[in-house]
């Protein structure tokens, strides 16, 4: 593959930077609103779900829509995170179910 | 699940045990990380980005998804404003993440919990939520710099991939054909089973898997996660309050 002319220097200082700038800000805000109002009832139970459902959210597609032998590994993945709690073997155990079944499945 | 929302006004200790037990803990998938690290060096250099924008950019902006999708964009007439748009919002999500921290990060000095999130990514978001909601259910000491060990361990990785795509790596295999795709599903399903959820979270749970898969099927990028983190939210918000446990 051919590499591209370079864009001009001030125009990807201006990218990354802004960029940089942007991630940062959404990292910090987070923390910002929660530091400054106090959390009660229906919002203190949109807050003490959310670690979950960013979980389950992140995890969704590849698990469930990505055909039938992803979504066997994920469930080997969950048994295996709930029989042992450890995360690296549960990692193992999913990359290679998921091996072992997509080459079984297609 | 149970996660305290409550500021607590008590001192959180942040030691270099924490930092180092917090890399140990995210050493295996930020090596996960460093395969999308390389694919990033990789097109930067087609898309005639130097060594040093390559490095400057997964240095300051550190964001995986942002970096690939601005590569996508990338080229001699340089769409900045959209840059910059399309970044802050594939990372909106970091803002929950972090709200979801913040019991223990208001802990902290804010200089120690602000520089801390600098170096907070998915992963490292994950790893850190999983260990303080296990040291809280165990009952034992959480210590605040374990979310910046985690961060820095997927900020190494990352950097060091970037620089190897950049340099030495002139094509790369689909990381599937290694199963290496699915490394990232696996832990972000060990860490969700390792919340415990419980009876009144489940309505939550496929409240925001059903969100995400439909917002996927819809929309690019990442508004899935944000619309399902959203979707969870709200169905634990409207339904009864289960119990009224301290």
């Amino acid at each position: 593959m051919t590499n591209l002319a370079p864009a001009p220097l001030l125009d990807t200082v201006l990218a990354i930077g802004g960029m940089a700038l942007a991630t940062y800000s959404s990292r910090a805000a987070g923390l910002a609103i929660m530091s400054r109002i106090t959390v009660t009832g229906r919002l203190e139970r949109f807050m003490k779900a959310i670690p979950g459902a960013i979980l389950a959210s992140i995890v969704a597609p590849s698990a469930l829509a990505a055909g039938p032998a992803d979504a066997l590994a994920t469930g080997i993945t969950a048994l295996v995170a709930w029989r042992v709690g450890n995360v690296p073997v549960a990692m193992l155990a999913g990359v290679g179910s998921a091996l072992g079944l997509r080459a079984l499945l297609g | 699940m149970e996660l305290e929302t409550s500021p607590t006004t008590d001192r959180l200790p942040f030691t270099l045990g924490g930092v180092s037990d917090g890399l140990r803990a995210c050493m295996p998938i930020a090596l996960g990380v460093g395969v999308y690290g390389i694919l990033f060096g990789l097109l930067a250099r087609q898309k005639g980005l130097s060594l040093g924008a390559a490095l400057s950019m997964s240095g300051g902006v550190f964001a995986g998804a942002s970096q690939l999708i601005a590569m996508d964009l990338w080229g001699p007439d340089l769409p900045v404003v959209s840059l910059i748009l399309t970044t802050f919002i594939v990372n909106l999500r970091h803002v929950l993440m972090g709200a979801s921290l913040s019991p223990w990060l208001t802990r902290l000095s804010p200089g120690q919990a602000y520089g801390s999130l600098f170096f907070m990514t998915d992963e490292s978001w994950a790893v850190t939520l999983g260990r303080y909601s296990t040291d809280k259910r165990r009952n034992t000491a959480s210590d605040g710099a374990f979310l910046l060990g985690a961060g820095l361990a997927v900020y190494f990785s990352w950097n060091l991939s970037t620089a190897l795509g950049h340099t030495l790596v002139r094509g790369l295999d689909d990381p599937g054909r290694y199963g290496l795709d699915f490394a990232f599903t696996a832990v972000f399903t060990a860490l969700l089973v390792g919340l415990k959820p419980r009876r009144q979270d489940i309505l939550p749970l496929i409240a925001a898997t059903a969100a995400a898969l439909f917002c996927r099927s819809l929309l690019p990028g990442k508004w899935y996660i944000l619309a399902g983190a959203f979707a969870g939210g709200l169905a634990a918000a409207l339904l009864p309050a289960k119990d009224s446990r301290p």
